[in-house]
């Protein structure tokens, strides 16, 4: 069944690579990427720096290394509060009387309406840029979505003879939530999940980019591309580091969500008698 | 003269043989009905004929069909076959037709594009045929769109589409078994008739071995992908070779006296 | 003789949702003024096409649906009672698809400990689970497997062995066999007949297949459009109908060639 899914397999490559400069992070990097050499600055890669240094004579490499801390929490942050948000959200207006679920669908729509980005740009206005504010953002815009999306598969679900079987034989709400509901829910959780985290982590590079994310000192990728963009004439490499690491790390999420779709999509499965 | 000629055929998913040395012939004006349960590979057979396997399958062996062999031809030589010499009817109609699509305008597309008619033509023998699957008010019947029929007036419009170009071989795949068992017999009738006064050979699939008695007068039973048993009705009847189609004789039987004992006599 | 279900002028329609916004909202009326008596031992079968509202009928006599109007009673007490779980325990169902019916991510085990841990039923479930599976024809080691990996047949007796497992006393199948192979529905319906013989159960079959319905009913109700248009003894009823529409039902019934 896996065999030959390519799209899985760079999927699951490329966040790997952006879980392990994670992981790195906390063990060793080249240089403390805090500190600074004025008289290093804007040198590109060499044997010392292999990606180069910043403005401020900061090695490039430690920062992305370091960088992926604030991207990764961030975003699983973010898809963490999505997922339970919206997740709850679209089981319960599922499972509702008509007249909870029409006004919550609305609802739903008016939130779904608003640019994820935009959202996230307003409540850091109002509160301040932070990693919190950028995370609460993300996270309720997102929540939507996936409520809609799992609204949907529950009311499916629910049609299931199955769920009747279930209440015929003396269940309970909670309990066809726990037994019926989620477990055949989980599939299309994961892929949910996947293509969140990629839309969570693009939106926090953007927020950093525009200087409403994490702020500094703590390095994050969004931030080095806008503070190195400007010295694109000197040098085109150096936005490109932070840039590739979110290409890279967004596109990881993307494939994987469309490869776990791929693989756990009983639709695609047709069997042929 | 021998319309329809199969020799070996085999159809395997990768590594799975689906379907296994199949041979049998049918003749102009013949019937012919597959017989077999779920897995048997019935349908299976009835699509490699016109070539509307899904491309995973591997086909292999022989389908002539009069006298030019068709099996793994292209899809541009085969389409100019389908729906015009070869007419195909399947089992859910609502899936089978286009829901975006007036339906008297389906009825007219394989008479566009097999005889060049132009649409008001078209649309004017597609009346006809809605009239002649016992559609009534076809004037207005032919604007409505496939969800506002009912299931046996959607698959009288499936029947109309198959025979607007006067097929020379009619498939139908199990085009009752999604039917109440009261459209059920009128749908039946009418294929029957249309069958006999186009003079088309007919190949019918289905899993009912009563309905398919009913129909044809050869039965080729499946099972498992493997034609166990090629006879006519009467022989299927009064004494089946495998023990398979014996199986399915008793069974087609024992409903049989069920409902007779009670109809006719109440119990023993 | 106890009279154990009972439906009294019994209707439940449907509203649809609108067409737009200025026109009215429409109504289907599923089942319309319903009257049933259902007695202890009697076998009914119930006999309809779709849109008949045989289905509607069943799941109000489960209770797992709420009449417009009318009422079911069960031994006398009108539906919902204040404790369900009595209720549920007495009377059970088998559905149409088994495939459909049994939850692809519980095993079978699972799947038959669910009413006797809802229904709070007091005997030691494992040991019932064996019984219960024994009594449908299946063998113990069955408990670990998962729907996708039985047949249809399997899973059909899985989902009679789950409505089976809290004693009950009633067992209304929906189309029990309309799923299945022509070969495994013999099987199927062999096993019910003689469930329903050991077991003393009353049954309430539903079907649209004459042939079931001669074989495992007594006794008989042929609705069209949520009405039933007549009823009596099967024998009565399929030997000498009344209403054109069991006339019809009747003349449609696929027949053998009168051969030897």
């Amino acid at each position: 069944m896996m065999r030959g899914n390519r799209t899985l397999t760079i999927g699951v490559s490329l966040v790997s690579f952006s879980v392990l400069l994670f992981l790195f992070s906390f063990i060793w990097t080249p240089y403390d990427p805090l500190e600074i050499n004025p008289d290093l600055s804007l040198t590109g890669p060499s044997s010392s720096h292999w990606m180069g240094t910043d403005e401020n004579g900061r090695d490039i490499l430690s920062n992305i290394i370091v960088g992926s801390r604030v991207t990764l929490i961030t975003g699983v942050l973010a898809v963490v509060i999505c997922m339970l948000v919206g997740v709850s959200i679209g089981i319960a207006t599922a499972m509702s009387p008509k007249w909870i679920e029409s006004p919550a669908i609305f609802g739903i729509d008016i939130v779904l309406a608003l640019p994820t980005v935009l959202f996230a740009i307003v409540l850091a206005a109002v509160y301040g840029p932070s990693t919190f504010t950028a995370v609460f953002a993300i996270g309720i815009a997102l929540s939507a979505s996936v409520a809609q999306v799992t609204r949907r598969e529950v009311n499916v679900i629910l049609l299931a003879d199955y769920v009747v079987a279930a209440r015929a034989s003396g269940s309970r709400i909670p309990r066809i939530v726990r037994k019926h509901v989620l477990p055949n829910l989980r599939a299309s959780l994961f892929v949910q999940a996947s293509s969140a985290s990629a839309i969570a982590i693009l939106a926090e590079s953007t927020l950093s980019y525009l200087g409403l994310g994490t702020p500094p000192p703590d390095p994050s990728w969004g931030r080095m591309m806008a503070s190195l963009q400007q010295y694109l004439i000197a040098d085109p490499i150096f936005p490109l580091w932070p840039g590739l690491a979110i290409v890279i790390t967004v596109l990881g999420f993307n494939l994987l969500g469309d490869g776990l779709r791929e693989a756990l999509d009983p639709t695609l499965r047709r069997d042929v008698e | 003269m021998t319309l329809l000629q199969v020799r070996n055929l085999t159809i395997r998913f990768g590594q799975k043989l689906v379907v296994d040395d199949v041979s049998f012939d049918l003749d102009a004006g013949q019937r012919l009905g597959i017989i077999g349960e779920s897995g048997s590979g019935k349908t299976l057979t009835s699509l490699a004929i016109i070539g509307l396997l899904p491309d995973a399958a591997a086909v292999a062996g022989s389908v002539v069909f009069d006298g030019a062999e068709i099996l793994n031809k292209s899809d541009g030589e085969l389409s100019s076959l389908r729906g015009n010499r070869i007419g195909m009817v399947f089992q859910e109609p609502l899936t089978a037709l286009n829901p975006l699509m007036r339906v008297g305008k389906q009825i007219a597309q394989p008479l566009r594009i097999h005889r060049g008619m132009r649409m008001k033509a078209a649309l004017a023998r597609a009346i006809e045929l809605c009239a002649r699957v016992g559609l009534p008010d076809p004037e207005r019947l032919v604007r409505s769109y496939p969800h506002q029929l009912s299931g046996g007036q959607r698959q009288r419009i499936g029947l109309a589409i198959s025979l607007a170009c006067n097929p020379s071989l009619l498939i139908a795949d199990e085009p009752t078994t999604a039917l109440d068992v009261t459209v059920q017999q009128e749908v039946l009738k009418l294929i029957n008739e249309l069958v006999r006064e186009e003079g088309s050979a007919l190949m019918f699939v289905s899993h009912d071995l009563p309905v398919v008695s009913s129909m044809t007068e050869r039965v080729a039973v499946m099972r498992s992908g493997t034609m166990v048993e090629l006879a006519t009705v009467g022989e299927l009847f009064s004494g089946a070779r495998h023990e398979y189609s014996q199986k399915l004789v008793q069974a087609a039987r024992r409903s049989d006296d069920d409902f007779v004992r009670v109809s006719r006599g109440g119990r023993a | 003789m106890t009279e154990l279900l009972r439906a009294d002028a019994l209707s439940r329609t449907f509203k649809l949702p609108r067409a737009s916004l200025r026109s009215e909202r429409s109504v289907r009326r599923a089942l319309i003024d319903m009257n049933l008596s259902v007695n202890e031992g009697d076998r009914l079968g119930i006999v309809g096409e779709s849109g008949s509202g045989k289905t509607t009928l069943a799941r109000l006599l489960l209770g797992l649906d709420v009449p417009t109007s009318g009422a079911v009673s069960f031994l006398g007490d009108t539906l919902p009672l204040s404790d369900m779980r009595q209720f549920r325990r007495q009377i059970q169902v088998v559905f149409q698809d088994p495939r459909s019916s049994l939850n692809p991510r519980m095993s079978v085990e699972d799947i038959i400990l669910e009413p006797l841990e809802c229904l709070a039923v007091e005997e030691p479930h494992a040991a019932r689970i064996d019984e219960v599976l024994a009594s449908v024809g299946l063998s113990g080691d069955m408990r670990t497997r998962y729907p996708h990996e039985l047949s249809g047949g399997q899973r059909q007796r899985v989902a009679i062995a789950r409505a089976l497992a809290p004693r009950p006393r009633l067992l209304i199948a929906d189309e029990p066999v309309s799923a299945l192979d022509v070969l495994v529905r013999d099987e199927i319906l062999a096993l019910l007949a003689d469930l329903t013989a050991n077991l003393g159960l009353t049954l309430i079959l539903i079907s649209h297949d004459l042939s079931v319905i001669a074989r495992l009913c007594d006794d008989v109700v042929v609705m069209q459009h949520g009405v039933a248009v007549e009823r009596g003894k099967t024998v009565d009823v399929f030997r000498a109908p009344s209403h054109p529409f069991t006339k019809t039902l009747i003349a449609s019934v696929p027949r053998l060639p009168e051969l030897s």
